[in-house]
């Protein structure tokens, strides 16, 4: 092996690759947001819903965690426009990244929300809850504490798999550094340094979910 | 320019051959992978158990895309004439490695421990243990998580696309700037990984269900 890695030009383009962390982070988190809010409404849909309800959000399910998070992303940006939406790489990016989180996440929340002991809904009712408060403090919140592992380590994948989104060239830490690869030709230490970083943001991420579920769904379980 | 008929349809199609290649290749290598890994996990040298350790974090922690370019672009140092099919094949069978000896690692470590004892207590070695005792009673906890995880294997084959391996979506990409009709090529691309995919999701879940009843009797 006579190759002599040059790290120099990569940590001279640290602004850049700064600014690609940042907007990984910021696609990521707001997709997390998002994925789970659609993911609460179609858990709900789910569980309570009429049953041509649940037999639509079965399909969404079902399509989207059969097929590839690449072409879902290459659906999004090259055939829809075709049906004349006009939308930019990012939005594209960002919606893929909802629409694919929703499927999983709702399949994860679900098995929370079943795992809701009847009698705890029925204490509910009991207390003269609205219908409201109960999903929100009886059924959701428990069920999120449940399932709070499957569904963060779910959301760290999709902050992995965002990565993709630079097929579409739109702009996350991948994309930079395929643009960085270009003007460099140090592709291998710039894609170790990446790699490395987006280690750093698995783990921070893990890390932040751990403090958030100390701060909000700490609580003594009750039984 | 052309149009989208039944000729471009078929060529589609027949990459998916190379889809499903792919997949085997990254399963089989995978699967001596993931087990290496599994019993290193489990073992009780505390080396073993780092080194694995490490492995998994690594390979879990960084985007499955990053690795395939890593693979790619760091070959070539290490003197190795490298194509997409090598550097798509070896990514995928490290990644798998990593998952699949995540999720096997879980299910030898769910056979009771009481097993573990009695074995011991009969004075098997180590290998006796393993092959006798413990892995058989995990292969049937391990068969429903193993088969759903091969979806995500086929599905994760797509980027492979990206470093130009002429699987289905590549081929999905190549007629779509030919013809210019998105909607109807990544319909037929997406149509295709979900025939693949979803009989193996239906099987899985079906064994979870089987399996949890087993347990509840």
């Amino acid at each position: 092996m006579n190759y002599t890695f040059q790290f120099t030009e990569v940590f001279a383009a640290w602004p850049l690759l700064l600014k690609g962390t940042l907007s990984t982070v910021q696609l990521s988190v707001l997709a997390m947001l998002l994925g789970l809010g659609v993911a609460i409404v179609c858990a709900w849909g789910k569980t309570a819903g009429p049953r041509p309800l649940r037999w639509l959000i079965n399909i969404y399910i079902e399509l989207i965690r059969n097929t590839p998070f690449l072409v879902q992303l290459f659906f999004f940006f090259f055939a829809l426009p075709a049906l004349g939406l006009r939308w930019t790489a990012y939005t594209a990016a960002l919606t893929a990244m909802v629409v694919n989180l929703g499927a999983y996440a709702t399949e994860i929340i679900r098995a929370g929300i079943e795992s809701i002991p009847k009698g705890q809904i029925e204490a509910g009712l009991a207390l003269n809850l609205k219908r409201h408060e109960i999903f929100r403090f009886v059924i959701l919140k428990p069920a999120l504490r449940t399932v709070y592992p499957a569904l963060t380590s779910q959301f760290i994948l999709l902050m992995l798999s965002s990565s993709v989104v630079s097929a579409i060239s739109a702009d996350d830490l991948t994309s930079v550094a395929a643009n960085l690869q270009s003007q460099t030709f140090r592709s291998f230490e710039i894609y170790i340094v990446v790699a490395v970083i987006y280690l750093a943001l698995a783990l921070a991420f893990t890390a932040l979910f751990r403090t958030i579920y100390r701060l909000t769904l700490n609580y003594p379980a009750g039984r | 320019m052309r149009t989208f008929g039944f000729p471009e349809f078929l060529f589609i199609l027949e990459a998916a051959k190379w889809t499903v290649a792919l997949s085997l290749i990254a399963f089989i290598g995978g699967a001596i992978g993931g087990l290496a890994i599994a019993l290193s996990r489990t073992s009780d040298k505390p080396l073993l158990r780092v080194l694995s350790g490490g492995f998994i974090q690594i390979f879990q922690g960084t985007p499955l895309l990053l690795q395939l370019f890593l693979v790619f672009f760091g070959a070539p140092i290490l003197g190795l004439e490298i194509n997409p099919w090598v550097a798509a094949g070896i990514a995928l069978i490290l990644n798998s490695s990593a998952f699949l000896g995540e999720i096997w690692r879980g299910c030898i470590q769910a056979v009771p421990s009481g097993q573990w004892e009695a074995a011991q207590a009969l004075s098997l070695s180590y290998v006796a243990r393993m092959r006798d005792v413990i892995l058989p009673q995990a292969f049937k906890i391990a068969l429903a998580p193993t088969v759903g995880y091969m979806v995500q294997i086929i599905k994760g084959t797509s980027l492979a696309a990206i470093i130009g391996f002429a699987e289905v979506t590549r081929t999905g990409q190549i007629i779509n700037n030919a013809t210019f009709q998105p909607l109807i090529v990544f319909s037929v691309v997406a149509g295709i990984y979900f025939v693949l995919c979803w009989p193996l999701s239906l099987l899985a879940a079906r064994m979870e269900r089987q399996h949890a009843q087993a347990l509840a009797r």
